[in-house]
């Protein structure tokens, strides 16, 4: 059986000898023109001239285009149609493209952006949620309200009451390979190599842009160097510039954003404001509690509004919230467009609640776990079998009932593994004793929704070839950004076929192969393509079953594929023999395979049904010190319990945990996007924009996996697990707070609470100390 | 023709260029080697890693920083030449598959070059040795097995050929010929006529800054001359209770000569930049570069250095505080340039205090050096000096006056700090806010008393 097995990523070999290949190292026909995108420099206005005349004249510029260059401006968005490929007239933030240069090289490109000159009439900008909410400026008609019960009463009849807000910065994806697509026209159509996490969107968009049918149109994508969701929508306009000059010139087009390009130009994960007026009771279990969150979601739409709902739709985490008012308020201002990023606003929804419970246990005095625990769902042991589990189950707050939840008995086990209370104990008496430094730990569960939301897109098809010498080609709508999907899914299609996964070779996304796929986003790579791949197997198989049986007078389900032979009635063949055979024999060795995730209904406007197919688990345990003198801090020890179901490949699963972990640390930490007051974005490069390092990882960083079988029916009873684990950096946020309120405790002040916001850097966290020691 | 000769992957090459061309560009566009990607184009990401040699060492640089003439008579190798000539993979690279330290594979060219620059140096602080190269993908833990995993493999053949066949062949020669506007001196009078000729010129020693003005500014930057060669500026000589450091050192070779000495000087050196920015980075560069920031300057002037400069003919010394004038102006004459720096040897009331928002690889918000002497529980004298808490690096000498003929402890420097507000204005950036920069700035006098108390004082020193 080759699901289960720890084998390494498939391109592992490729990627350390540098042999792996990227959209930009891919060779272009001669005569290759280069793009760059000139940018606008202000945050709001009119455009009321572009001069463009020095860089028409630098050396090596072919042409530069502006929105007077177009009889109908192409659009990149991949929702509203509100994203023209340049600025037509207005500018809305600072990073817009204006002007689009074309030329012999990437650096005459951008180097001749620079020199194009943008006259602008300033108009009033809007950075802020709160200039945005001030001046009514959203996406919706209004706030988007989701409640059960009434939570007002029920706050209002608690023993206390305890309010707050948390400022949540964004966080730049930062993948290593920065946005890049290439066209090459062909002779009917265009051909485009785009690092995107969605080939077809990117197909949809250039055939618009081309005014071409989508059949003439081929998105291929072999892999990404890194995507956590900022390739799902924001490659559209790299892929749309280059296929139009491409059309236009005849030529092959490449173009890549550098850095600070990208920086400024693409979207990030949203900033929030969330506040919360909770009512509890004296063991601190929530009775009412209302929710206000407000998104940045920039100067278009893109996917805020899905973004935003996911955020609502993780405003419960673990806890049964029974009565409970979320609004939620997706508010347009003049800055980058905030799109996808790993955890598509769950993680800014189940900060929120976390939050709620360390501020509640703070303010009773309380163990937070002690906390946590008693605002839990109740445990799948709760009385509840399987066939009545729906009846009796405890139901989020958008009416699904919570049937797998696992979050109790995960955390006692995480408790117990990671020495927890011996731990606390033993840093309380570490912190009695340091005067500078003090640590902090904290526990925080994770329960996260798995399926997109939008119910249509919960779909996926396969290509499986068998060819005659037994080898197998592989083709699924899923896209490889890192996370080890490709090798996933082949290990899935070599356990079908009972042959090693070296003989299945894994090849790029096609569009001309796999027709309208979904985005590989929402952590569903594996499950919708594992089980579209196997679908697309198995029917090849039972060709081969019935075909072999027939020659053995046997019953096909008398046929087993093992070890990489065939064997029916006492004969043992190889796999590629029966292929062979099955080719001379006139059978069909090709197959298409599809997937729709059953169960899933979803009704946005009420905020009512079932959304996910099911609930990823994980709880993390972090523990951290702090300087009192400078607000420095580092992680000292994370111990992580996660729940992958049966992992498909426990290897790539606790690469995906590991790296998910300190990606989701940094944006609570480090990782602080800076905008000026003229909405022009200060932090735009590695030199001021600051993800982890080596190491900032935690010393001890102990990974466990929680291995129990999905309870629903997933593609070997496997778990999702791109985004859940993001979600674990939450634990720091928590041990950072708990550190400070030590601060506090220290000179005999518990009364104020730390209030951190994040990203909890340095400066963030000595304002906390200061707060926490004014007595 | 003219042309830069070196060595890549093990083969004699002649590269065709400008001045400015960089080594990643040359690389990708004109050689086809793609291995080698470009992350940033700043020198903050190392997925550019490239292993330079020369008769001095093998070490790990970034390549979109590194002008092709900085390259004449050295020996590079790629991710390409990582592998063996034969296709067998370097231990490092066996062992990052094996524990699983690649993902989306973008990053991991470099992490293997600066693993494997690590491996045949004997490095086995792989934090420090990687510290200059991002991974957005695995949190790092894998890399770090990996690198555990493949330290006690023999180091390749193919992988100590370069320092052989460097001794072989080279020993000065020209290198080949410089592209138009180019000049690389091959010591300091070369250089001082030159520069008096050419005073607009642009002088690059390791382009860790200069670099970006290319890359990032797309700036021509006219004559320009490489200091690498100039043989009389590297050397680091202890003489008289001082150490005399040419302009043309490194971070690193300073970081070694000061590692016994000044511990606390070092570990702010440590965390100045990388390991790839370290190791093209000068001390000369460093210091007549002006930064407000720059983390040498503020230790240098708590030691009360000296410095050197020449024009033509004429040496001139000064106190290194005074070189400082304002915002990016120096006290420098055209044509005129830094040629060493001296200081104590002896320090023991010397600490060095780095705050950025991440420890490695990243630019101080403020760095506080503070070196008191202390006798008989009597501060006898005291130099304090900060970056990042105005236009210069600065002296604190309200401070220092505060503490000088007072009793050292808690309650001095408490005053100390007080004085602080009243001698600088920080300004706030993306970095920090000016109120955050002044609070931590008095914060670190009282850690300082907390230090010498023997009170734990850094967070790097906690272990779990």
């Amino acid at each position: 059986m080759t699901m289960g097995k720890a084998l390494p990523h498939d391109s592992g070999a490729l990627h350390v000898t540098g042999t792996a290949r990227y959209v930009d190292d891919i060779p272009l026909p001669a005569g290759a023109l280069h793009l760059a995108f000139a940018t606008s420099t202000c945050a709001h206005g009119e455009v009321t001239l572009i001069d463009a005349s020095a860089a028409q004249a630098m050396a090596g510029v072919v042409a530069v285009h502006t929105a007077a260059s177009f009889d109908a401006m192409p659009d990149c968005s991949p929702s509203a149609h509100d994203e023209p490929l340049l600025a037509t007239g207005i500018v809305h933030y600072v990073g817009q493209p204006v002007a689009l240069i074309v030329a012999v090289s990437h650096l005459v490109a951008c180097a001749a952006a620079r020199l194009v000159k943008v006259t602008y009439a300033e108009r009033p900008a809007l950075l802020t949620v709160d200039d945005a909410l001030a001046a009514g400026s959203r996406f919706e008609a209004g706030p988007i309200i989701w409640q059960r019960g009434d939570a007002a009463a029920a706050i209002a009849g608690a023993a206390r009451v305890v309010e707050g807000s948390i400022e949540i910065g964004g966080q730049e994806h930062f993948y290593l390979e920065g946005q890049v697509a290439a066209a090459i026209p062909q002779e009917d159509g265009m051909l485009v190599h785009s690092s995107t996490q969605h080939p077809t969107e990117v197909q949809h968009k250039v055939a618009h842009a081309l005014h071409l049918p989508m059949s003439a149109v081929r998105v291929k994508v072999r892999r990404m160097g890194g995507g956590f969701g900022g390739k799902e929508s924001q490659g559209n306009a790299l892929a749309i510039a280059c296929a139009v000059v491409a059309s236009q010139t005849g030529r092959a087009v490449k173009m890549r954003y550098d850095r600070d390009d990208d920086f400024i130009i693409t979207g990030k994960r949203h900033d929030c404001r969330i506040s919360y007026r909770a009512g509890v009771d004296d063991q601190g279990r929530v009775l009412g509690l209302e929710f206000q969150h407000l998104f940045r979601c920039g100067w278009s739409q893109d996917l805020s509004l899905p973004v935003a709902d996911r955020a609502m739709l993780h405003a419960d985490n673990c806890y049964h919230l029974p009565a409970i008012r979320i609004e939620s308020h997706r508010l347009r201002t003049n800055t980058q467009s905030a799109t996808a990023f790993r955890g598509f606003g769950g993680p800014q929804g189940m900060l929120g609640i976390e939050r709620v419970m360390d501020h509640v246990a703070h303010n009773l005095r309380l163990d937070p776990l002690a906390v946590r625990r008693a605002n839990f769902y109740s445990g799948r042991d709760g009385g509840h079998t399987s066939s009545t589990k729906d009846r009796g189950a405890q139901t989020t707050p958008y009416g699904m009932p919570v049937t797998d939840f696992v979050g109790d008995a995960l955390v006692a086990e995480l408790e117990r593994t990671s020495d927890f209370a011996a731990r606390r104990a033993a840093i309380a008496a570490w912190n009695s004793a340091s005067p500078i430094l003090k640590r902090g730990i904290a526990l925080t569960p994770v329960k996260f929704g798995i399926s997109f939301t939008l119910t249509w897109l919960n779909q996926a098809g396969a290509l499986v070839h068998v060819y005659q010498d037994g080898s197998i080609h592989l083709n699924h709508g899923g896209t490889e950004m890192g996370q080890g999907l490709f090798q996933k899914v082949a290990q899935v299609a070599a356990g079908v076929f009972g042959v090693d996964t070296s003989v299945v070779k894994i090849t790029a996304t096609d569009t001309g192969k796999v027709p309208n796929t979904s985005a590989t986003a929402a952590s569903s790579g594996s499950d919708l393509n594992g089980m579209a791949a196997r679908a697309a197997c198995e029917t090849i198989r039972a060709r081969m079953a019935a075909f072999i049986a027939e020659k053995h007078q046997v019953k096909p389900d008398r046929v087993r594929f093992v070890d990489g032979t065939v064997r029916v009635a006492g004969e043992v063949y190889a796999f590629a023999q029966v292929a062979a055979w099955a080719y001379q024999a006139r059978v069909s060795l090709s197959s298409t395979g599809f997937y729709a995730t059953p169960k899933i209904v979803w009704d946005r406007v009420r905020g009512q049904g079932r959304p996910f197919f099911y609930f990823a688990y994980g709880a993390a345990v972090t523990e951290v010190v702090i300087d009192t003198l400078t607000g420095e801090n580092r992680i000292l020890r994370a111990d992580v319990l996660h729940d992958t179901g049966s992992s498909l490949n426990p290897a790539l699963d606790i690469g995906q945990i590991e790296g998910a972990y300190v990606q989701g640390a940094g944006w609570l930490t480090t990782e602080e996007l800076v905008w000026d007051a003229k909405g022009r974005l200060a932090t735009h490069a590695p030199s001021t924009y600051k993800v982890p390092a080596c190491s900032d990882r935690p010393d001890i960083f102990n990974v466990a996996l929680w291995n129990q079988p999905n309870t629903e029916d997933s593609v070997g009873k496997s778990k999702a697990v791109g985004e859940p684990p993001f979600m674990l950096g939450i634990s720091v946020l928590m041990a950072l707070s708990d550190a400070v309120a030590a601060c506090g405790a220290a000179c005999g002040n518990t009364r104020v609470y730390p209030a951190l916001d994040a990203p909890a850097t340095a400066e963030r966290v000595l304002w906390a100390i200061e707060r926490v020691r004014d007595v | 023709m003219s042309g830069i000769s070196f060595t890549l992957n093990g083969a004699p090459i002649v590269a065709q260029g400008t001045a400015t061309t960089t080594l990643l560009d040359w690389l990708r566009e004109s050689r086809g080697l793609c291995g080698t990607k470009e992350g940033c184009n700043e020198g903050d990401c190392g997925a550019c890693t490239v292993m330079v040699t020369d008769a001095t060492g093998s070490r790990a640089l970034n390549a979109c920083i590194l002008f092709l003439p900085q390259l004449a008579n050295k020996a590079v190798r790629t991710v390409e030449g990582i592998t063996g000539p034969d296709g067998t993979m370097h231990p490092v690279q066996a062992a990052m598959v094996e524990h699983h330290g690649s993902q989306c594979g973008f990053c991991t060219p470099g992490f293997v070059v600066s693993m494997a620059v690590g491996h045949l140096n004997g490095a086995t602080g792989h934090d420090d040795v990687l510290a200059g190269n991002l991974c957005r993908c695995t949190g790092y833990a894998p890399i770090i097995r990996a690198a555990k995993a493949a330290e006690a493999a023999a180091v390749p053949d193919w992988m100590k050929s370069d320092a052989f066949t460097l001794a072989q062949i080279s020993s000065g020669g020209p290198g080949g010929r410089q592209p138009r506007g180019a000049f690389s001196p091959r010591d300091s009078d070369e250089l001082a006529d030159w520069y008096l000729a050419n005073p607009d010129a642009t002088l690059i020693a390791g382009a860790t800054d200069v670099g970006l003005w290319v890359t990032k500014q797309f700036r021509d930057l006219g004559k320009v001359a490489f200091l690498g060669g100039v043989s009389d500026l590297q050397g680091i000589e202890r003489q008289g209770g001082q150490l005399h450091v040419g302009a043309c050192v490194t971070i690193t070779a300073l970081l070694d000569a000061v590692a016994t000495v000044h511990p606390s000087f070092a570990e702010l050196l440590r965390r100045y930049g990388a390991l790839q920015v370290r190791n093209a980075a000068t001390i000369g560069g460093n210091i007549a570069n002006g930064s407000p920031i720059g983390d040498g300057p503020p230790a240098l002037i708590a030691l009360g250095a000296t410095l050197h400069l020449r024009r033509g003919d004429v040496m001139r010394s000064l106190p290194l505080e005074d070189f400082f004038l304002d915002y990016r102006k120096q006290d420098r004459q055209p044509g005129e340039f830094v040629a060493g720096v001296s200081f104590a040897d002896h320090a023991p009331g010397l600490r060095c205090y780095k705050l950025s928002k991440r420890f490695d690889d990243d630019i101080s918000a403020v760095c506080g050096c503070i070196n008191l002497t202390i006798v008989a529980g009597v501060v006898t004298q005291a130099r304090i000096a900060f970056g990042g808490m105005a236009g210069i690096p600065k002296r604190a000498k309200a401070a220092e006056a505060a503490l000088i003929g007072q009793p050292f402890g808690l309650a001095g420097m408490t005053l100390a700090a007080q004085a602080l507000a009243g001698e600088f204005a920080p300004l706030s950036d993306m970095r920090a806010s000016a109120a955050y920069r002044l609070k931590a700035a008095q914060n670190m006098l009282i850690r300082y008393a907390h230090d010498l108390a023997g009170d734990a004082v850094s967070v790097l020193g906690v272990r779990p």
